[in-house]
């Protein structure tokens, strides 16, 4: 596997291994996101979701363990290679002015480490209840006398707290920001391009944190605007 | 016109070095950027101080020897041009203009402005060649080679070798000039049969310089004075991935 190790390790392998790894977490999100739309169909329709997913059991500490190792990889790569390219410049420049690349572009791992310590303090606030205890153990009733845990009311109390609301929201920003990068890299670093296909690739990028940003940013604002409410409030 | 410089001076490789400020006089707006140069080194020669050190060579924007970042870019404000091909028109009288070295680990500082470019040749070494000998020059068209892939081939072996892409990229990288040394091959059937040794060979020998890794920003791109395109990089990494997981050595 020597030669594995060699690829991993070198320039190219390296950025193969972020643009793999990267993939795999940006459709994560989308997913992620497209579960969580359970939210606007009301009460049952999210705390269901969330018993299914519960109830996969092996399966969904499969999941689990990937997306770590996925994340791990993704960051152990990125910092190995930030702190390598701040070596190869050793002297800075005294003026210099970037043309083509853009801020976002130039940023990726500040970002990178910063929607990091959101996914931390979101594992901490949905996952753990390592905050706003209440409401994590909020339960709800069902016929017949059984309970399931009510994500829904905790969803929805925790986003009514405006500051908690507005980070998602900056979060879910920096991610954009991020995938908008991201996603376009992913092509060109792997080597995927076409004349016939490069303008869409340019802007595949772009959309796709447009779309994650809108549709993850809609559940806090919803909720903050009271369009998505507690039950029988 | 009248310029102020602001100009690195570095007495040796492991000297530290400093900006130090000029006044230009007496500068014609038809001069080249190197010939301004050439004024203010007389007037430095004349005063008994040591003039600026700076590399060029054929002064026609075709040997890659000429290397600068002028107002923090690489072969100064004009798109694929060399400094040589630079003009002071460019400029405004009363302008202040800021001169640095290319800026990077694997092309340490020798003197000022001149830096150690060998660490492209090691590259070159590593695999930029067709290892057989081809003998003389062949009959045009003998090898039916597509017009489009010959265009391709001719646009990457534009490159001079300058390395404005390394010191255009906030990583200090080299997968322009190194993309372009394969690609130049890859687009005709001379390169074909030692593509993948060539591309793992070529690729490792850049980092074993120590140049920094391509995050897809694309300043290499922008300050190529032979306007070489990124999509030869994609080749670069769609090639290297072929030969790390389906070639031996």
């Amino acid at each position: 596997m020597s030669w594995f190790s060699n690829y991993a390790r070198s320039s190219v392998g390296a950025k193969h291994i972020m643009a793999v790894t990267g993939l795999a977490l940006a459709l994560f999100v989308f997913v992620h996101m497209l579960g969580n739309f359970a939210v606007y169909a009301g009460q049952d329709a999210m705390n269901g979701y969330a018993e299914t997913l519960k109830s996969t059991g092996a399966f969904l500490w499969l999941a689990r363990l990937g997306l770590l190792a996925t994340v791990v990889i993704h960051i152990a790569a990125a910092v190995r290679l930030s702190v390598l390219n701040k070596a190869a410049r050793p002297e800075k420049y005294r003026m210099f002015k970037p043309i083509r690349s853009s801020f976002h572009a130039r940023v990726m791992p500040w970002t990178g480490l910063i929607v990091f310590a959101f996914i931390v303090y979101h594992l901490m606030h949905f996952t753990l209840g390592t905050f706003y205890y209440d409401y994590y153990s909020a339960v709800q009733e069902l016929p017949g006398g059984a309970t399931r845990h009510d994500v829904y009311s905790m969803v929805v109390q925790g986003f009514q707290i405006p500051a908690v609301a507005l980070s998602y929201v900056v979060a879910m920003v920096l991610l954009c920001f991020h995938l908008a990068h991201g996603m376009t890299s992913f092509f060109q670093s792997l080597g995927l391009n076409h004349p016939k296909y490069n303008a869409i690739i340019r802007y595949a990028g772009p959309v796709y944190a447009a779309i994650i940003l809108i549709g993850n940013s809609s559940i806090p604002i919803a909720i903050l605007a009271g369009a998505v409410d507690l039950p029988g409030a | 016109m009248k310029l102020k410089l602001h100009v690195w001076r570095q007495k040796g490789p492991y000297t530290p070095g400093e900006m130090v400020q000029y006044l230009a006089e007496g500068i014609n707006e038809h001069m080249s950027f190197l010939e301004m140069l050439d004024v203010v080194n007389e007037d430095l020669i004349s005063k008994g101080e040591e003039p600026i050190a700076f590399d060029s060579d054929c002064r026609e924007g075709i040997c890659g020897m000429c290397s600068m970042v002028i107002n923090g870019r690489p072969h100064g404000p004009d798109q694929g041009t060399t400094v040589c091909q630079l003009h002071m028109r460019r400029f405004r009288d009363g302008d202040t203009i800021y001169i640095e070295p290319w800026r990077a680990r694997a092309f340490p500082i020798i003197r000022d402005l001149v830096v150690d470019r060998s660490s492209f040749d090691k590259i070159m070494q590593a695999g930029g060649y067709v290892t057989a000998n081809c003998g003389s020059a062949p009959d045009a068209n003998a090898i039916p080679v597509a017009k489009e892939r010959a265009d391709a081939a001719f646009a990457a072996a534009a490159c001079i070798g300058c390395g404005a892409c390394v010191a255009a990229c906030p990583n200090g990288a080299a997968m322009l000039f190194t993309a372009a040394k394969l690609s130049h091959l890859h687009h005709l059937p001379q390169g074909q049969p030692e593509r993948l040794r060539r591309t793992q060979h070529m690729v490792n020998a850049m980092d074993a310089a120590g140049f920094g890794n391509c995050t897809n920003l694309y300043e290499c791109e922008a300050a190529c004075p032979k306007e070489i395109d990124r999509d030869v990089i994609a080749m670069m990494n769609r090639d290297y991935a072929k030969a790390s997981f389906s070639h031996r050595d």
